[in-house]
């Protein structure tokens, strides 16, 4: 596995370093649109150890205002990168500024930053109150002007009802609200979120993703947002970095992230995500011809490949794939199918395929009137958009 | 959508129309006798599952303590032997004077005493109440056979207290099975001849300094315990568990080894010419006659007992440590908070549980330490326990019973104390 990341780093350096430089370029401009950079990384590196290291070379800038999302898989970093940020782990390598500041040496108290922790952290002891008069006593504030500020937070996440609780009479998701009201309560400017809702139902879950994004406009606050959760990503970042192995993958604007990742990793750990594997035969005016294992040639973007005669990964997203001719360009590739199972999901036909050998290639096409529903053991013929399949690196 | 909401309070009112009238089972059996009887067969078996343990708890231990009250105040001695007298006692009030007919029903008595030989047990019990009055009962009962009308010149040229209103004061109060002069001799305190209840004299006063004493004693002692134990918990909380291992061993070494080898140790490193002295004296801290005096006296027990008793502290302490998530103290941090604000006002507090079993834990032990007092504490270092020893080696098991009912009181009222302050559902022990 780890050697299976370390070719990609190698086979694809060149092209992910001008990728990123592009990326990142459309990220200052980004944050530049939303005022200027607020949150840096410049090269931080993070060992436990002294024998590994769990952040490699980190760098990204966070805009003011700016919805970022940490996304990648468990042990990639996420966390260690946060706790860097909020001032309990000090980074090994490299600089972290706040707003211009370093606080490398800045003790967390000084920070200002406001955090909900994924079990919420609520203080057993103290009332839903209490726990949030906390960051505002601690600043010397006075009582009326702390009652009213409780009141507002409290408010503000439709909890005002509940000062007078514990928070192990909360539910879950109240609970949740309260460790929201208490991170914003002392209007901090950044505000970190650690898997905020990872112990909550879906539903919950979805509602709550809605009320942390309309805080987050309403305030105009900067949030740096860490999920395990890729359609939490997607629903509620102004950008994403994909995380793996200690170092950002992607970082990209959630729709860049779906339609055009820039390596396997991201593809796979993207959405669902169909991979073909094959040799590039032919680049020509963007667009790359790729022969499969089997002999069949298919339709590509060339993204990590540059010449002919490379092995490539071709990643197609199931619901970009087709298998009536008349809705495809006239000069696409087309290749043989066969029908495994079609699955009926409501919305969508869920369906698998047996191409070029492998029996889990996946398409989507939705339920629609008239929509023509295939049966197992049938042979068609499928295709894409060549701008719809990616030649990414091998892995 | 409608539907349902529409038709949501008609199902509560059925519900409470049912609820109303008594439920009953499918088959018209009441809901409640029927739950009783589908518990009753699990409730038996859990029982008999613990029926050994409560059989052995009300053996070992509620009996004992049971018949330990009953006998501080409850002695016998005199009045089963001396019924005549106990009789005459009866019938006439405190303060009338022993008249030729008291004389002669505590004849009738020796006479039966020397029978049975039984006047050293009433003398015994007398004895408690007027010290030296024993030796009179067994000296009278050698000479019953001299007891002849007039009863009382007889008893005079037997001895002549035996017209002393202290010793007719004492044996009214030994007349009855029972009695509260245990108690009273546990206070302090005794009864004067006309049955009045005084303070004994100023150099006999003993019990009510020493229960201070133990008090006082026992609290420094889980003081010093918290103040040494809480880092040493929250290490080990914190400490990788590899590490926190290796220390909690260290910890518990003191329950492997036997309490005397401990004890002799103290005494080793603490005597006169003991290891500390001896580096006190290297270093140039003190004198080659300054060396401290730190065993056989106060500081002595303080120390040994404070060592004894700290892994009581601890293990409370760390069991309470070890589940409060790092992220609380994060938490506070992040909002803003210091340190010392964030160790006082969101760490020390979930400690409490753990402070109140350890320190209730530590001072119930220490109130009732007997052992190491009695090693290390030569004449000052003494505490309760040690004279309630004292009394059941000399066979006065009403004393040594008063003394220690009065101790579980002690204990009792700061149980209930800790109950109303910190609340007893607040504890945890491990
Ligand atoms: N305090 C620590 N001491 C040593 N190693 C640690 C420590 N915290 C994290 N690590 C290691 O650092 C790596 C990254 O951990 P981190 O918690 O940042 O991952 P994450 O991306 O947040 O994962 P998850 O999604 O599971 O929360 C992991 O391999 C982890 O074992
Ligand atoms: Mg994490």
């Amino acid at each position: 596995m780890q050697q299976g990341f370390g070719f990609i780093e190698i086979k694809t350096s060149g092209q992910t370093a001008d990728k990123t430089g592009e990326t990142n370029l459309a990220a200052t401009m980004a944050a530049k649109s939303q005022s200027d950079v607020f949150v840096v990384f410049d090269h931080v590196q993070k060992s436990y150890d002294g024998v590994s290291l769990v952040v490699k070379d980190l760098n990204l800038s966070i805009g003011k205002g700016e919805f970022l999302t940490m996304l990648g898989p468990s042990g990639s970093g996420k966390t260690t990168c946060l706790m860097m940020l909020a001032g309990f782990e000090t980074a090994t390598n490299g600089e972290i500024l706040l707003d211009g500041r370093p606080i490398n040496q800045v003790p967390p108290h000084k920070r200002g930053i406001g955090m909900v922790f994924q079990n919420y952290a609520l203080f057993p002891h103290m009332t839903v109150g209490e726990n949030l008069a906390f960051p505002l006593e601690v600043r010397g504030m006075g009582k009326t002007e702390r009652e009213a500020k409780i009141k507002r937070a409290l408010d503000m996440v439709q909890m005002g009802a509940f000062a007078n609780r514990r928070p192990a009479q909360l539910s879950g998701g109240q609970q949740q609200r309260i460790a929201l009201a208490r991170a914003l309560v002392f209007d901090p400017k950044l505000v970190l979120m650690d898997e905020p809702l990872g112990a909550l139902d879906k539903q919950l879950r979805e509602h709550m993703q809605f009320e942390i994004k309309h805080l987050h406009e309403s305030l105009g606050i900067t949030v740096v947002y860490v999920t395990h959760d890729q359609g939490e990503a997607l629903t509620m970042s102004d950008r994403i970095a994909v995380f793996n192995d200690g170092r950002i993958q992607q970082l990209a604007p959630p729709a860049d992230l779906y339609e055009r990742p820039d390596n396997s990793f991201v593809a796979q750990f993207i959405g669902e995500n169909n991979r073909l594997e094959g040799t590039v035969e032919e680049i020509k005016g963007g667009r790359a011809l790729v022969r499969l294992g089997t002999g069949e040639l298919i339709d590509a973007t060339p993204v990590n490949v540059q010449s002919v005669g490379q092995k490539t990964l071709v990643s197609i997203r199931p619901e970009r794939v087709e298998f009536k001719p008349d809705l495809l360009p006239a000069d696409a590739h087309m290749i043989d199918a066969e029908v495994i199972e079609v699955i009926y999901m409501g919305d969508l036909f869920r369906t698998v395929l047996k191409v070029a050998g492998h029996e889990d290639f996946v398409i989507k096409s939705r339920n629609t009137l008239g929509q023509r529903v295939l049966t197992p053991g049938e042979k068609i013929r499928i295709g894409w958009a060549p701008a719809d399949a990616r030649a990414l690196d091998p892995i | 959508m409608a539907d349902l909401t529409a038709a949501a309070p008609a199902a509560a009112a059925a519900a409470t129309a049912a609820s109303a009238a008594t439920l009953t089972t499918a088959d018209g059996r009441p809901l409640k006798a029927a739950l009783a009887a589908a518990q009753a067969r699990a409730k038996r078996r859990a029982f008999l599952l613990v029926a050994p343990l409560l059989a052995f708890v009300v053996l070992t231990f509620i009996i004992p303590i049971g018949q330990m009250l009953d006998r501080s105040f409850h002695h016998d001695g005199f009045s089963a032997n001396a019924p005549a007298v106990s009789a005459w006692f009866a019938e006439n009030a405190q303060g009338t004077e022993p008249d030729e007919a008291a004389y002669a029903a505590l004849a009738e008595d020796f006479k039966a005493m020397r029978e049975n030989r039984t006047a050293g047990e009433a003398g015994t019990r007398v004895n408690y109440t007027l010290p030296e009055t024993r030796s009179l009962f067994t000296k009278t009962a050698r000479n019953a056979d001299d007891l002849a009308p007039p009863f009382k010149e007889a008893f005079l040229a037997i001895d002549d207290r035996w017209d002393d209103a202290a010793v007719w004061q004492a044996m009214r109060s030994s007349s009855s099975a029972y009695t509260a002069d245990f108690y009273l001799a546990a206070l302090d305190m005794e009864r004067a001849e006309d049955g009045s209840i005084r303070r004994v004299e100023e150099n006999g006063r003993i019990y009510i300094y020493l229960f201070a004493k133990t008090f006082l004693v026992s609290a420094l002692i889980t003081l010093i315990c918290l103040l040494l134990a809480f880092p040493v918990a929250h290490l080990l909380a914190t400490l990788p568990m590899a590490k926190a291992n290796l220390l909690m061993i260290l910890v518990l070494l003191p329950f492997w080894t036997s309490l005397l080898v401990r004890t002799t140790s103290w005494i080793v490193l603490l005597q006169g010419e003991g290891v500390v002295n001896e580096l006190f004296i290297a270093l140039g801290l003190i004198g080659a006659e300054g060396r401290l005096q730190m065993i056989y006296n106060q500081l002595g027990t303080i120390i040994v007992m404070t060592h004894v008793l700290l892994p009581f502290m601890i293990l409370p302490l760390y069991s309470v440590m070890r589940v409060i998530p790092p992220s609380y103290a994060r938490a506070a941090r992040s909002l803003g908070a210091t340190s010392w604000t964030t160790f006082r006002r969101i760490y020390l507090p979930q400690t409490l549980p753990g402070i109140g079993a350890g320190s209730l834990l530590v001072f119930i032990l220490a109130v009732g330490y007997f052992i190491t007092p009695a090693l290390v504490g030569g004449a000052d270092g003494q505490l309760i326990s040690n004279l309630i020893d004292f009394h059941m080696k000399n066979s006065n098991w009403s004393m040594a019973a008063a003394l220690s009912a009065m101790l579980l009181a002690g204990v009792l009222v700061l149980y209930w104390l800790y109950d109303r302050l910190v609340g007893i559902d607040n504890l945890k022990l491990g």
